[in-house]
């Protein structure tokens, strides 16, 4: 497992417990001992670390080359999925995967974007970066969803929308402006779920929802903090910085009102431990899905648009 | 031996004779680099008489050339940001807005009012691109959301002026959820089945273009207007070449089918009326405008 800069002591502690265990299993020396105390450092260690992470550090954390990505959540927590292509119109956007899965045994539309593994991979799914196709191909599955009465869940997880000469002819801003219009007004219940980065537009494109959920080392803003250090401070240098002043973690999200809870992730970061993530999103989607369920089509749209419209502050003074 | 002998020294006219031409007399075009007197240029409005460039005017110019006699009632016209994130780069976020304020003479990047365009009653929201290059932060969403809302509520048509780097910075995923709400107040005015013109003018990127600028029942461009989501630069650094000539603007996107047309500045108001006329029942148009129809 690749270790992240600010992970360094914990690498440390892992190859001294590697060499032990290797004399340990050579039979002559018994170090069970040091072994176990080993573990419990390792433990506590990543504890401390865990416990103060810096916006950057959990920026660090939400690109991950391990953490799972959509069709891993997909794989993870549903059965049955029927994956679905194309948008209908020109082609079928790699970097957007959904279907029809069972979540146990509710049915449900489930779609996101999707990052590749290896440097081909990533490529296929152009870094997860939608095209206007992608955007158009995931409300075709929403609008499909509305129309079999299934609740939707879209996992968000991408760098931004593509940006290219091919994009803009094909209407990139349209596309995301088109599903932010008919996202708020789906009929059926609509959770949506940051997995990994939320870059701006691109993210919201298929993020307006009746639950809006973070995952606890992800992030969500307007731009990414290169950018944001390049365009501010002209410079890639200041992007500790910029993602301190943008506030782009899932506890500044919750307290700025802008989505409506944080999940935890394993210790350590949903690649630590996928499993349990996996498990804990599930039930998490589950009592979501339960809240929302009685809700009428009405009532659905009303509460959606009223959340989305208090987002914000301003003041009304004379000056 | 010269031809001709000079026979005073010099250039004599005194200073104080001296013709005087007061600044701002004459404008010259960035585009051709025409000179024309500003007076003729702005009775053009603020369009070039040699090359027809339309120079980027606010929201006091346009509530100018769209209300009958410059006529309207502003909405919201004290709404102020405030900095829920603290910002900080290189100056505070309220010392940046303060700036802009006393460089702009505006509140905010937007501007809202209802009145009346040939006599039938209109909301119109302008953005304004001398305040922080016309970012959208929450002000500019909610007085847009806000406008939508008056329109659907008095069942009257809503226009939205775009002219916008995109969202702003230093109101960050606030800034993004702007998109959000516009979009979702302009889906309920859909639903009332209220016309929604979105005009855009030169420049709208971004997210303002990600949302309600390109969700006009007519999207309607000035010429030569550049409009996109990504911005060329961003763009050109991505695909390490040069761009197309043409690319982003306003006949690109006609050509591309975003863009329903492109209006000559002095043709817009005219031009809009007319198509609204076409498509909103009476009931929807003012008194004034029924009893014109009894009249006639």
């Amino acid at each position: 497992m690749m270790l992240l800069d600010f992970e360094k002591p914990i690498e440390e502690l892992n190859e001294q417990l590697e060499k032990a265990r290797l004399t340990h299993q050579k039979g002559k020396v018994d170090m069970s001992d040091t072994i176990s105390q080993l573990e419990k450092k390792i433990e506590s260690t990543r504890k401390t670390i865990y416990k103060e992470l810096t916006g950057w550090q959990k920026v660090q954390l939400s690109r991950h080359p391990d953490r799972p990505y959509t069709l891993d959540y997909i794989n993870g927590m549903t059965k049955n999925f029927v994956e679905l292509h194309g948008d209908r119109n020109i082609g079928d956007d790699k970097a957007i995967v959904g279907g029809f899965a069972q979540l146990d045994n509710i049915p449900v539309m489930i779609l996101g974007h999707q990052k590749g593994r290896n440097t081909k991979d990533r490529q296929f799914r152009n870094f997860g970066m939608a095209n206007p196709e992608g955007y158009r191909k995931a409300l075709r599955f929403m609008k499909l969803a509305e129309k079999f009465n299934r609740p939707i869940i879209t996992l968000i997880d991408t760098p931004g929308a593509s940006p290219g000469l091919e994009a803009e002819e094909r209407g990139q801003g349209e596309a995301i402006a088109r599903n932010l219009l008919e996202m708020s007004v789906l009929k059926v219940p609509v959770i949506c779920i940051v997995i990994g980065e939320g870059a701006s537009g691109g993210a919201l494109g298929i993020g307006v929802g009746d639950r809006i959920a973070m995952l606890e080392y992800t992030w969500y803003s307007v731009i990414s903090p290169e950018s944001c250090s390049s365009i501010l401070w002209r410079s890639w240098d200041y992007k500790e910085k910029a993602a301190e002043v943008l506030k782009l973690t899932s506890d500044d999200m919750l307290n700025n009102k802008l989505i409506d809870r944080v999940i935890k992730e394993p210790l350590g970061g949903a690649h630590n431990d996928p499993e349990s993530m996996f498990k804990t999103l599930k039930t998490e989607i589950k009592k979501m899905i339960k809240e929302l369920k009685d809700l009428s089509s009405e009532e659905l749209i009303s509460q959606r648009i009223e959340k989305f419209s208090e987002m914000g502050v301003y003041s009304e003074e004379t000056v | 031996m010269s031809w001709f002998k000079r026979v005073k020294e010099g250039i004599l006219t005194k200073t104080q004779d001296k013709k005087f031409t007061p600044d701002g007399l004459w404008y010259q075009c960035p585009e051709c680099k025409s000179p024309q007197a500003s007076k003729d240029f702005v009775a053009n409005n603020w369009v070039c008489m040699t090359c027809d460039h339309h120079e980027r005017i606010g929201s006091v110019e346009y509530f100018n050339l769209f209300f009958d006699e410059g006529k309207f009632t502003e909405l919201d016209a004290h709404m102020i940001s405030a900095d829920p994130l603290e910002f900080v780069d290189s100056k505070p976020y309220p010392a940046r807005i303060a700036e802009a304020r006393k460089k702009s003479g505006l509140l905010d990047a937007a501007r809202t009012a209802h009145g009346k365009m040939n006599g039938s009653k209109i909301v119109i929201a302008c953005m304004d691109f001398s305040f922080v290059g016309g970012s959208m932060g929450t002000v500019v969403g909610e007085k847009i959301a806000r406008a939508i809302d008056y329109g659907r509520e008095n069942k009257i048509p809503v226009m939205v002026i775009t002219k916008s780097g995109g969202a702003r910075m230093q109101e960050a995923a606030f800034s993004l959820m702007q998109m959000a709400k516009t979009s979702a107040k302009l889906a309920l005015l859909a639903q009332d089945g209220i016309p929604y013109i979105s005009y855009l003018t030169d420049p709208t990127t971004g997210g303002v273009t990600a949302s309600f600028a390109m969700l006009g029942d007519f999207n309607i461009a000035e010429p030569n207007a550049l409009i996109g989501f990504a911005g060329p630069r961003v763009i050109r650094e991505t695909i390490g070449k040069d761009l197309p000539k043409g690319f982003q603007r306003s006949e690109f996107l006609v050509e591309h089918g975003f863009v329903d047309f492109i209006v000559h500045r002095k043709e817009a108001k005219d031009k809009i009326s007319n198509l609204l006329s076409m498509i909103t029942d009476k009931k929807t148009r003012s008194k004034s405008d029924e009893s014109a129809v009894t009249n006639a």
